[in-house]
């Protein structure tokens, strides 16, 4: 590492025999323990100050009676304790575990056909993947505004559609009715999800090498017999973390139902990141809002660790 | 016998392709031919609401002469670039120090930056909204500058770490012995080796900046200061059915962008979330 030699007779008993930082600032980017903390440093202060520090400072605010312009005072756990009696929080919370649990799931299945199909030789098979992939990659705020207008009260082309075929006599009200408005939003939360599972389980499935597919075959397995034996040890993991990461976006989820139905009719959509909106910034009650955000955190907290053990095994 | 048109590869490929491509595709589709006709036409209701009788840019003429569509497009372009610059500079340093050197701390600090991208938005927005006021941000491109990469920073630093442990530690290592410094052989040897992991970030961190929507819903409250989709949401829905036609039209143009950077990197993008999620 050294590339000055040694230093001159006449130095040697001034200098310290390792050469010092001060004298040579240079060697903090050579030397590995203090060049990782450095490089580390410029992520290490944005984390540090947008995220670390907003973290505490949340929790602090969730203890606190404040509102937006008007510092608190320190109330403990009032805010938590008064929600845990509050209605809509109670629904919100049950409404978070539907949208989360009753989408995820459905997420994955037609996801892992959808890769499963992609993984197939096709004609325009670039356009394929790129075409199935939009509802993920464009702003959901934008692509929400669609689904608004596809499920308008009056204009909705499906309420059109239904009643040409004679199916329904009047217009369908797909944000208007408490239960027609909770399955609305989880089917445009179905929509925007099932490119992610299909990506990443396709990315899963290329990762089969395909002598197995053929000494499998040429074992006689059946097509079905190659599919369980085959590939469906290899996706396992990807479809696992991807379910893990699908469930955390989902119960943190906001844009989409924001957009759709602020968290009406009657609260029937409320999902944590809404209602605490609507506290926090809304109602300008941050103290409240801060603490639905974070009543948010133990579920968000068991998965993420699920997640880290189960790629810590992996890799 | 892959590719052929038998009746049981219809039935078992095609058609279910086909269900999948219409639920996929339909929304884009909707917003795009009533963004293309006029909203009189939509919601007069004599015509197939599927198809487009009138042809007319109107909409879009309107987003570009009557609102402040093109102020939004110039700030989610600026925001979008500039913390795309931010969190690649901090990620090529943070993922080279973590695939590269050993340093005290350096286990936990890899786990604690993974355990950062699963934080939402929505645990955070109102206390940094706090910070954001304190820092006196509200409505300049700071306030998402600085907040943006907390989210792009995390995927981003695990991507690129994947793709510096690839490269072998021997290139790096012989220029060192031929008195490379440790940042010149990272900016002249490792970067290069890994411009597609660089790539598969940045794509990755300006789509991400450019569809983000709470932190520029609460940060940006000022008009000409909003991003694309926050504009959208909050000055085009009107209570009259005559915003319909301008809002789709906002939805198409402001998609076109994204989707037009990953009709070209698609595979990148597949192979980086293998990467970042699976290698990670």
């Amino acid at each position: 590492m050294s590339r000055s030699g040694p230093p001159p007779p006449a130095m040697q008993a001034a200098v310290p025999a390792r050469p010092s930082f001060l004298a040579r600032p240079g060697l903090l980017l050579e030397r590995e323990t203090s060049l990782g903390v450095i490089l580390m440093l410029p992520a290490g202060i944005i984390l540090l100050a947008f995220m670390g520090y907003p973290f505490v400072l949340g929790i602090w605010l969730s203890l606190t009676d404040s509102m937006i312009g008007v510092p608190g005072t320190f109330i403990g756990l009032k805010n938590f304790s008064d929600l845990l009696t509050d209605s809509i929080f109670v629904q919100t919370t049950g409404n978070t575990f539907v949208y989360a649990l009753g989408t995820v799931p459905v997420k994955a299945v037609l996801g892992l056909l959808l890769a499963i199909l992609l993984n197939a030789r096709m004609p325009f098979q670039n356009i394929v993947r790129a075409a199935v992939l939009l509802p993920w990659i464009v702003p959901t705020a934008l692509s929400s505004l669609g689904w608004l207008m596809i499920y308008d009260g009056v204009l909705s082309p499906f309420s059109w559609l239904f009643m040409t075929w004679g199916w329904t006599s009047q217009k369908i009200p797909f944000l208007g009715d408490p239960t027609l408005a909770i399955i609305s939003v989880m089917v445009a939360n179905i929509w925007r999800g099932i490119p992610f599972f299909a990506v990443t389980i396709l990315a899963g499935l290329q990762a089969v090498p395909s002598e197995l597919h053929e000494a499998a075959a040429i074992d006689g397995a059946s097509p079905w017999q190659r599919f369980l034996n085959v590939t469906v040890p290899v996706i396992t993991g990807v479809t696992l973390i991807a379910t893990l990461f699908s469930i955390i976006w989902t119960f943190a989820d906001f844009q989409l139902i924001y957009v759709l139905t602020r968290g009406g009719p009657a609260n029937s959509t409320h999902i944590f990141g809404t209602y605490a909106y609507q506290m926090g910034m809304s109602a300008a009650q941050i103290g409240v809002g801060a603490a639905i955000a974070l009543y948010m955190f133990p579920i968000l907290a068991f998965f993420a660790i699920l997640l880290l053990v189960y790629l810590r095994r992996e890799v | 016998m892959v590719g052929s048109w038998t009746w049981s590869r219809r039935l078992t490929f095609y058609i279910p392709l086909a269900l999948f491509l219409i639920f996929l595709l339909f929304p884009f589709y909707w917003m795009t031919i009533v963004s293309l006709r006029p909203t009189t036409e939509t919601v007069s209701g004599r015509f197939n609401p599927f198809w487009i009788h009138t042809l007319t840019l109107e909409n879009y003429q309107f987003l570009f002469t009557d609102t402040t569509f093109p102020e939004w497009f110039k700030n989610t372009l600026i925001v979008a670039t500039a913390s795309t610059a931010v969190s690649l500079f901090c990620s090529v340093l943070a993922g080279y120090a973590l695939a590269r050197l050993r340093f005290p701390g350096s286990n936990f600090l890899g786990v604690g930056i993974f355990l950062a991208y699963l934080v939402p938005p929505t645990l955070l927005f109102l206390p940094l909204a706090q910070v954001i006021a304190r820092y006196d941000l509200f409505n300049t491109y700071w306030a998402l500058i600085f907040t943006y990469p907390t989210q792009l920073i995390p995927f981003a630093s695990w991507l690129l770490m994947g793709y510096f442990r690839t490269i072998p530690k021997e290139i790096e290592e012989s220029a060192l012995i031929d008195g490379s410094s440790r940042l010149g052989s990272l900016i002249k040897i490792i970067l290069p080796l890994a411009l597609p992991g660089v790539l598969s970030a940045g794509i990755f961190s300006f789509t991400l900046s450019w569809n983000e929507f709470l932190y520029a819903l609460v940060f940006m409250s000022s008009g000409p200061m909003k991003t694309i989709p926050v504009g959208a949401v909050t000055e085009l829905i009107r209570s009259d059915v005559l915003g319909w036609g301008a809002l789709m039209a906002v939805g198409i143009l402001g998609s076109v962008p994204v989707a037009f950077i990953y009709s070209f990197f698609v595979d990148q993008y597949v192979s980086g979330l293998t990467a970042g999620a699976v290698k990670g």
